[in-house]
């Protein structure tokens, strides 16, 4: 009886998991008669699969859209905006899970929960301020104007997991460290830094994953320049741009990440994520 | 230990955060107490206006209790289905490895992108919903224009993009629990439902508790389904008060209301956030965790 539940509900969940990943990938294939004129399902008995959503976003003659720049821009962005929140990040979390930092009545827990309120706030309130802050700053539609404010949205993330990582570390292994003539600084960086590879790899991922789907920030502080993946989908969205080359664009841009979920996997059943979030 | 060194660790990663903060969430209090609007940039003192006409926006309160049912409920069902199969992921099922990447990729695809997707279908004449349903014999359903389907078509557009990362959380946190206790429990006799009461979930409570606090901050903002859905409609029937800001400051372009109406749900955010931790923290100690 519990295996049948089981196998049930496993079955109906993969299935909800499936089904509009697989509507996108059938819709980016459809022509336009099987899209209009009401849903269809099966391919050659509904309705004969075509290119020509794939063709308008693809470099070619009938393109509509470059996507290449943008996926290019989504690279630099993501890859320096995890960067610099898992440098910053981690070394605030080995000094928050090491030291005791008091001033006046706030103790490290407050300055955790100052990183991580620092998500709270909604971007569509900081969009204006930081527009005007990066036009004073000329990093408005740069990747460094970008790369920071993602910034201030991936740190929080990184502190809040590294944190427990570290606590999570045994103290005799920096203490063995500076017997041995390191001070804390060499000591993080030669014992503690090798150790934290699987915590900094989950950090690394969360912070891939938001910074790449980020839509916000990327369609209000930047223009033509620095035009990421995703807002340059949403902007084919904006005009009246049919749903078979909106599926082909969000199948395209969600490839490259949908790669992570098998390098998490591997890292899981290697047990090296297992420490990360205890 | 010496000093300087505990500084060399938190004030550059700090300073980095109050340096990109600082401007924006200043500019925000001062331009509450202007009148920016679309006919008059820039900072002048009308005094405390927003705030009185923020006070008697009854459609601002409405879509604050709005969200705070929604993320509730979202965040709860992610929760518990989260929990369930980081369970059946963690072991005692054929193949899987595989389940755990088909279970992760949610989380992986552009939550702005998939609204798109989930509106084709939701769409109620040619979306695939509807599609479906009239094949198995049942009658459409209105699901974007009517006020009950459209917040259950939110629900499970949000359910979908996000049970995956408590998943992931819960899973990774189920994997490096210590065998001692499972054997003991065992040794004792103990059924799997004892287990799972007396042992599992009680070892898993910092780490639930963290992944659903990290979730509430992530749900209150709740923007990318409803916008692209419903556009906060019927009406106002889904409207949250990201997507309500969101039309007052950057579509009315009335700069000043909207940053009062942001930073007041700034503030109510933090107390809420703040109570829920102390409650958490209140619930998982003297189980000795």
């Amino acid at each position: 009886m519990y295996k049948v539940l089981k196998a049930t509900f496993i079955t109906i969940w993969s299935l909800f998991v499936l089904f509009p990943i697989m509507w996108a990938i059938t819709t980016s294939f459809k022509p336009e008669s099987a899209v209009v004129n009401g849903a269809t399902f099966i391919p050659f008995l509904e309705y004969q699969p075509s290119l020509i959503g794939w063709k308008a976003i693809l470099p070619g003659p009938d393109s509509l859209t470059n996507l290449l720049t943008p996926t290019l821009n989504s690279f630099i962005v993501t890859a320096g905006a995890t960067a610099v929140s898992l440098i910053f990040g981690s070394l605030a979390a080995y000094g928050l899970s090491r030291f005791t930092y008091g001033w006046k009545n706030y103790s490290n827990a407050d300055i955790i929960f100052f990183f991580v309120s620092q998500r709270i706030m909604p971007p569509v309130v900081l969009a204006i301020p930081f527009f005007l802050l990066l036009k004073e700053l000329k990093l408005l539609d740069t990747h460094l104007g970008l790369i920071l404010v993602l910034t201030s949205g991936l740190m929080p993330i990184v502190v809040w997991l590294m944190v427990d990582f570290f606590n999570a570390l045994p103290r005799e292994i920096d203490e063995m460290a500076m017997l041995e003539g390191c001070n804390p600084i060499q000591a993080f960086f030669r014992t503690i830094l090798p150790l934290s590879k699987p915590g900094l790899t989950v950090a690394g991922m969360f912070c891939v994953i938001f910074g790449w789907n980020d839509i916000f920030f990327a369609l209000t502080l930047t223009a033509t320049k620095v035009l990421t993946l995703p807002v340059a989908v949403i902007a084919l969205n904006g005009t009246v741009t049919p749903y078979w080359i909106l599926a082909a664009s969000t199948v395209f841009s969600i490839i490259p990440l949908v790669g992570l979920a098998f390098v998490i996997e591997r890292f899981l059943s290697r047990g090296n994520l297992g420490g990360a979030v205890r | 230990m010496k000093k300087g060194y505990p500084r060399f660790f938190l004030l550059p990663g700090l300073l980095l955060l109050i340096a990109i903060i600082i401007f924006p969430l200043l500019f925000t209090i001062r331009v509450t107490f202007s009148s920016w609007n679309v006919s008059q940039s820039g900072l002048n003192f009308i005094g405390g206006e927003n705030w009185g006409e923020m006070v008697r926006d009854t459609r601002y309160w409405s879509s604050l209790l709005r969200l705070f049912y929604l993320s509730f409920l979202t965040v709860a069902i992610q929760y518990v289905l989260g929990f369930a199969i980081a369970l059946f992921a963690w072991k005692g099922i054929a193949a899987r490895r595989f389940y755990r990447v088909l279970w992760l990729i949610p989380m992986m695809t552009t939550p702005s992108l998939m609204a798109i997707i989930w509106r084709s279908i939701f769409t109620e004449d040619i979306g695939a919903l509807n599609g479906l349903l009239t094949r198995v014999g049942l009658d459409p359903v209105n699901w974007l224009t009517e006020s009950g389907p459209a917040n259950v078509a939110i629900t499970i557009a949000e359910v979908w993009q996000w049970t995956p990362f408590m998943f992931l959380i819960l899973l990774a946190g189920l994997l490096s629990l210590p065998k001692e206790p499972f054997m003991a429990a065992a040794i004792d006799g103990a059924s799997a439902w004892k287990t799972f009461a007396r042992v599992t979930f009680p070892m898993m409570a910092p780490i639930s508790i963290g992944a659903i606090m990290i979730r509430l901050i992530d749900a209150s903002k709740i923007f990318d389904s409803v916008f692209t859905l419903t556009r906060g409609g019927p009406g106002n029937a889904t409207e949250t008060p990201a997507a309500y800001i969101f039309q007052r400051s950057l579509q009315d372009f009335q700069i000043a209301y909207g940053s009062t109406l942001a930073l007041m749900y700034l503030i109510l955010a933090i107390l809420t956030l703040t109570i829920i931790g102390k409650v958490f923290a209140r619930l998982s100690k003297p189980r000795g965790i």
